[in-house]
């Protein structure tokens, strides 16, 4: 029986037989084979496919080449635009000799995870420790979200937040799934634990 | 203001912030009507982008109507419905000068290593994203289009993304009449990249996932062949042996950095992080190709490094073209195709939810849950007419 993933070679495709091709086999033991060359389709067995062809001429495809001056399709302002006045921290990559005129302002480091980011913008991009203290202070920004969460008095809703009601609408095995086995690795850990202390 | 909030890994929801202001002559203020999800926000969802901070509003596929401008924008008015390419660029400095609009030098003051994009992570320079109702959107006469009245939104929404990063795959490519191009992801990039390799005159086209409900349904709306990897031992020589042993012309890697396929890849590169992120599609591309083949990435990796068998490339003799959309310059002939009635975005939207459930709307994408190919999210807002605002600020 024919699976979807049977072999089919160019030209079995293109004939629209869709039956095993001969190289559906795994070894290759005394087996010669012949020059190899591509088969390609006809125009007229393509002729079956919306829009096919509509940008065979590379003059059609807007990406070709793909550096083109002067630019089309923008209003092209005359020189570079005006800088954005700074109201927030801005940290800037080493890799450039200042700030651009326009940046975002969005979220401005703070806290300790602010403090990790201003160490890592003391390295250049090509340097691995600038992406690794990123993350590292991404890491720590989520317990500080927690934490900002709790001072404003409100308890995140972490399995709201993870999309609880949806697992719950449409993968409910799933969830049942990931129930057991969290149970179950709770239960393991506070079993460890109490059996240590009970040892100490 | 209502904003999807970044909380942390796997943890987002809806808020209220803040209304975003002008900050510089050149921005307009836009009240989202639109914003989709997109596949490379799920990077950031998994917490795998470095500088993403608690508190980011992601987004990057949204269009709106221009509520208020600053006072240096001259072309864009209230009340125009625009589509908002998500790369944020300047139009005068040398990439922009060049159509790479996607490489603006001017925006993104955090990182050389990639543009400006809205909503995603101060890696790519710090700007709130459209999952809002309001966003805003800095140099508003360069960036953002007036979306043409027989333009539907639910075609303009994907126009500032997905169709236009799939259609790029396919033009890195450089598609020749006849080729067979193997496209890895069926996701919504992964869709349109098959659909408009045909409109480049490919001979066959092939896409590779695991997910069934996607596969069916590229099958059907990309008239192509599919392939699930979960069913086959050994990617590349399935690939090879679907086409005669060559391999195929051109590869098309639409996955990025949370590919599945193999294990030690994704320990290394998703679970444990000491790659960015795993390189299997970036193995299967440069394995799956013909010698002197084009492998096109539009996936989504991290900035620090991957394994790759770069040594199988030099000895192939391939050619690797890989960048982020230039959205804007495909705009026009984009826009064309859709009204020929060739390329029907809208077809993979699967998913409308309201801002207020983006809690859901993220796991049911994530997790591939309820066959969802592409989810849109309705701000509150949306269909809101409010009195115009005068024009503003410096």
């Amino acid at each position: 029986m024919e699976t979807r993933n049977d072999i089919v070679t160019a030209n079995d495709q293109h004939d629209g037989q869709h039956a095993p091709g001969e190289h559906d086999g795994d070894g290759h033991v005394g087996h010669v084979h012949g020059a190899i060359m591509p088969r390609r389709p006809t125009r007229d067995q393509l002729q079956h496919i919306q829009g096919w062809g509509a940008d065979l001429d590379r003059k059609n495809r807007p990406g070709v080449p793909m550096e083109r001056t002067p630019p089309r399709f923008i209003n092209a302002p005359a020189g570079d635009p005006a800088p954005q006045a700074q109201d927030v921290e801005v940290l800037v990559s080493t890799e450039r000799p200042g700030r651009t005129p326009l940046f975002g302002s969005v979220q401005p480091p703070s806290g300790l995870s602010g403090a990790i980011r201003r160490s890592a913008f003391k390295h250049s991009e090509n340097d691995v420790r600038h992406w690794l203290l990123l993350l590292l202070a991404d890491r720590v920004n989520v317990v500080e979200g927690i934490g900002h969460d709790l001072s404003q008095g409100k308890v995140p809703n972490v399995l709201a937040e993870m999309g609880i009601k949806s697992e719950f609408m449409h993968n409910p095995a799933g969830l049942a799934k990931k129930v057991v086995i969290g149970g179950a690795v709770i239960g393991a850990a506070c079993y460890l634990m109490k059996r240590r202390d009970r040892y100490r | 203001m209502l904003a999807m909030n970044y909380r942390g890994p796997y943890r987002v929801r809806a808020d209220h912030k803040p209304d975003p202001v002008i900050e510089h002559p050149g921005d307009a203020i836009v009240r989202v009507t639109r914003a989709c999800i997109c596949g490379s926000d799920l990077h950031l969802y998994h917490g795998l982008v470095p500088d993403t901070r608690v508190g980011h509003t992601f987004g990057h596929e949204f269009i709106g109507v221009v509520e208020e401008v600053g006072s240096g924008v001259q072309t864009l008015k209230v009340g125009d419905r625009v589509l908002v390419p998500f790369n944020i660029f300047c139009g005068s400095c040398f990439f922009c000068q060049h159509e790479l609009y996607g490489n603006c030098h001017n925006t993104n003051a955090q990182a050389t290593a990639v543009g400006a994009i809205y909503g995603y992570s101060h890696t790519a320079g710090g700007y709130d994203g459209g999952q809002a109702e309001y966003v805003r959107v800095p140099m508003a006469d360069v960036g953002p289009m007036v979306i043409p009245e027989d333009i539907h939104d639910d075609d303009a929404v994907l126009l500032t993304d997905a169709l236009p990063t799939g259609y790029q795959a396919a033009e890195m490519g450089d598609i020749a009449e006849g080729d067979t191009v193997v496209v890895f992801g069926a996701g919504p990039v992964g869709i349109f990249a098959a659909k408009s390799a045909w409109l480049m005159g490919a001979g066959r086209v092939i896409v590779v996932d695991e997910v069934e409900y996607r596969l069916e349904f590229v099958k059907r709306y990309a008239q192509c062949e599919v392939v699930n990897f979960k069913e086959v031992k050994d990617m590349a020589l399935h690939i090879k042996k679907m086409t005669d042993w060559m391999g195929a012309d051109v590869c098309i890697d639409a996955v990025g950095c949370e590919a599945a396929g193999n294990t030690m890849q994704t320990i290394t590169g998703v679970y444990t992080m000491m790659q960015a992120g795993a390189a299997t599609v970036l193995h299967w591309c440069i394995n799956s190709v013909r010698k002197g083949g084009n492998v096109s990435i539009v996936g989504v990796y991290g900035p620090t490094f991957n394994a790759v068998p770069i040594g199988n490339a030099l000895n192939k003799g391939l050619t690797l073209r890989m960048n982020q959309a230039s959205v804007r310059r495909h705009l026009p002939r984009l826009i064309e195709h859709i009204r020929e009635g060739r390329i029907d975005p809208k077809a993979i939207i699967t998913h409308r939810v309201p801002l207020e459930e983006v809690s859901d709307a993220y796991h049911i994408f994530s997790s591939k849950l309820d066959n969802c190919i592409k989810t849109i999210l309705i701000p509150p807002r949306a269909n809101e007419v409010r009195a115009v605002k005068a024009s503003a600020t410096q």
